[in-house]
């Protein structure tokens, strides 16, 4: 009995004194990411495979379950002094973040630890929503991804519109011969401002606020486009037609859902979505995916990114700063590009990622169809200053104005004009006092 | 509530003895130190805190803060969504309040009649005060879902009848039946508690003189849970006011166009979901302000038309 203990016990101490030797020899520095349930499983197993890549430093990674939290948690950690080395954060949060002035930018962090990054490998729709106003990145692109419209092929064969249309006048045509057939839901739509409003604006190449959409300064106001405003007012008569049904989460069944279960035949949403539609679709669904629709006689100008950046932040011990360059220089090869392709419904970052995807037959592989028009879309033009990004600050919540002066027009508690002007005007307020919070401030 | 009074009662003599009890006047400080500690480290610290920042423009990450005097509260004041959010608050709290009280009320004065299988009905009826807020607001979201719940029998009734999602009205509805679920069980105990204590003579006395059953609740039994009552509608609209932050974020996230924008959700999304560290710390002054107002009422004017016993 005794020797058993002792052997027990000998035993334990030798394997954490193993376990305690490597790991003092790797330097641990620590990532907090937002994403969650199956893309949080992706993010895990980066963590994992960077840390079987090398045994010189130890990513820990933390799930805050949502970009929200993330950031939260991230600020109240700051404050404490207990922040990790590098966090992931939502495309909105970057304002706030490049105000802050407390991260070490991308560019630096690499040279000064041996890295050299070609930084215009990196697709400049992509990279120029997080660079200075001069170019310069300071995060890096991580999951990204740009809205795009799902299209019921099979539900609109029957009124001759199989392919996916360009326009809206085709959509709304299509979507009326729908709804003469008895289709309960040609068209649904959400509350959600970033592929219904924003991306809207950059396609069409229409500002959403003045000095080129906050980049020249935090003086910036925003505007209502005036086909903006038309195109609202579109989507209420439409709605009151029957050609248009409101999907949230809290209705039940958002937008998502209700496209793969074949209720509705028509959405705008994120590319990322394509994957769990694949896999969740209706048995007989025929989807196809189309760019976001224009309006006749207006030129396409390429879509904005969306999705999530990685920011490495101050105060950390240097070695750390060591580890997190590394994971980053892991990160961008194209192999780990390619697997967060293909685990994810995310689209590649840099060029040569995309190149190799593409030369790998990806896209032309059944389930992957279509997905290949986000790329399409983000590479139209140039960006321009209308669709290189947004650098207005409380931009959360602008978001959420957005969606409940949608929602009062939507139910009728007053019109789609007065709603619009509200919001103009509400953000602006919200604008303001973001400036005056930041005053004497200058955005990189 | 009753040791409140209790303590009242000590002034005066009695309070000398007790007093006597402690050889030196540090130790019954340090007995109270570690309550005091908790108090102080999880209650005056954070308002404090909250003081300083509803009076600055407090930047998220910590990069500095300008002093602004009254702005964040004259900013709150002449914001029409914040007034907005104050009568829906009212609404939620006196309806929810009354509902929970009454249903509450009317399962007791059962259970206590010894109806059928009450022993059973007791249990079963203590038990929702154990769940969560979240797990009771995703409940309630399949029940009153428009396609697909209990409540979708009206669309198919009359289409467009019912939509929480769109209709501000069906949507306060919602939250307010749900809210009520919540607290009913936690009523109930207390109803029950205080029906029980009802000494059984005195309702005998009232059967013996030919009083019914309805009767002897009217007369007896609901005039004598004067005091539970008044405890309950304390509790139960405070809480309103504070913890319905759960329930809202799973219902409804405040909307549908504000239709359900409680005063703690707002607070929540304007401060943590939307970084304006400022205007949500001057809002948590103001509904502390509204608590203490709303408890103070309740113990000053309402407290003294009870009678005990």
């Amino acid at each position: 009995m005794k020797f058993k203990i002792a052997a027990l016990a000998a035993g334990l101490a030798l394997s954490f004194g193993a376990h305690d030797a490597e790991a003092q020899t790797r330097t641990r520095f620590t990532w907090w990411y937002g994403l969650s349930g199956q893309l949080g499983e992706v993010m895990e197993s980066y963590c994992k495979n960077f840390n079987a890549s090398q045994n010189e430093f130890e990513i820990v990674c933390t799930n805050q379950n949502s970009y929200d939290r993330a950031l939260q948690n991230t600020i109240a950690a700051f404050r404490a002094g207990e922040h990790p080395t590098m966090v992931q954060v939502y495309d909105v949060g970057t304002t706030d973040l490049m105000l802050s002035g407390q991260y070490l930018p991308a560019r630096q962090l690499m040279s000064e630890n041996g890295y050299s990054v070609q930084w215009d490998n990196y697709i400049s729709s992509v990279g120029n929503y997080y660079a200075t106003s001069k170019g310069e990145m300071l995060s890096f692109p991580f999951n990204s991804s740009t809205a795009v419209m799902y299209w019921n092929a099979g539900a609109y064969r029957a009124v001759g519109q199989e392919k996916p249309p360009e326009t809206w006048e085709e959509v709304e045509k299509a979507a009326r011969a729908l709804k003469a057939q008895g289709h309960a839901c040609p068209i649904a739509i959400d509350f959600d401002s970033w592929q219904h409003w924003e991306q809207f604006n950059a396609i069409h190449n229409l500002p959403m606020a003045t000095q080129q959409n906050g980049f020249g300064g935090l003086n910036a106001e925003l505007q209502i486009a005036p086909l903006f405003r038309r195109h609202a007012n579109n989507l209420i008569a439409w709605q009151k037609e029957g050609l248009i049904q409101i999907r949230t989460p809290q209705g039940g069944r958002g937008l998502a859902d209700s496209f793969a279960q074949g209720e509705c035949a028509m959405m705008m949403a994120s590319i990322a979505n394509h994957v769990a539609i694949g896999r969740t679709a209706k048995a007989d669904l025929q989807w196809s995916v189309g760019m976001l629709p224009l309006y006749a006689g207006h030129n396409r100008t390429n879509s904005m990114v969306g999705g999530a950046s990685l920011w490495v932040l101050k105060g950390r011990p240097a070695a750390e700063y060591k580890g997190a360059a590394a994971f980053l220089a892991f990160i961008a090869k194209p192999e780990q590009e390619q697997f967060m392709v293909s685990n994810t419904g995310y689209i590649p970052v840099t060029r040569t990622g995309f190149e190799s995807i593409k030369a790998s037959g990806f896209y032309d592989q059944p389930q992957n169809r279509g997905r290949e028009v986000a790329m399409t879309s983000l590479l139209v033009t140039e960006p321009t200053e209308n669709s290189r990004g947004l650098r207005l600050g409380n931009f959360t919540q602008i978001r959420a104005l957005y969606a409940n002066e949608m929602a009062a027009a939507f139910s009728g508690q007053k019109t789609m004009d007065q709603a619009l002007n509200d919001l103009q005007a509400e953000s602006n307020r919200l604008l303001r006092r973001f400036e005056q919070t930041y005053r004497g401030r200058q955005l990189p | 509530m009753t040791g409140a009074r209790g303590f009242r009662r000590i002034d005066g003599e009695e309070n000398l003895e007790r007093r006597a009890t402690f050889r030196t006047p540090l130790l019954p400080w340090l007995l109270v130190l570690p309550q005091l500690l908790i108090i102080f480290v999880f209650f005056y610290w954070p308002t404090g805190e909250a003081f300083v920042w509803a009076f600055t423009l407090e930047q998220p990450w910590g990069g500095g803060r300008e002093w602004v005097g009254w702005q964040n509260f004259f900013e709150v004041f002449n914001s029409a969504h914040y007034w907005s959010s104050v009568k829906v608050s009212i609404v939620y709290a006196v309806g929810t309040s009354i509902l929970a009280i009454g249903a509450a009320l009317l399962l007791a004065l059962f259970v206590d009649r010894e109806v059928r299988g009450s022993r059973h009905w007791r249990v079963a009826l203590i038990w929702p005060y154990a769940i969560a807020a979240p797990a009771i607001g995703m409940i309630f979201r399949f029940v009153f879902d428009a396609r697909a719940g209990i409540f979708s029998v009206l669309n198919t009734i009359s289409p467009n009848a019912w939509d929480p999602s769109l209709n501000g009205t069906h949507a306060m509805l919602m939250l307010i039946l749900a809210g009520a679920w919540q607290l009913v069980a936690y009523n109930f105990v207390f109803f029950l508690a205080g029906l029980q204590s009802i000494p059984r003579a005195l309702t005998e006395a009232a059967a013996m003189d030919g009083a019914g059953p309805m009767r002897r609740m009217r007369d007896i039994q609901v005039p004598l849970l004067a005091p539970t009552f008044f405890f309950l509608l304390v509790i139960n609209l405070t809480d309103s006011f504070t913890n319905s932050f759960g329930l809202v974020d799973i219902m409804t996230a405040g909307g549908p166009a504000r239709a359900t924008d409680l005063m703690v959700y707002k607070i929540y999304a304007d401060g943590f979901k939307g970084l304006d560290y400022s205007g949500a710390a001057a809002q948590s002054i103001v509904l502390m302000g509204l608590m203490v107002l709303l408890t103070f009422v309740q113990f000053r004017f309402v407290e003294r038309k009870m009678h005990y016993r």
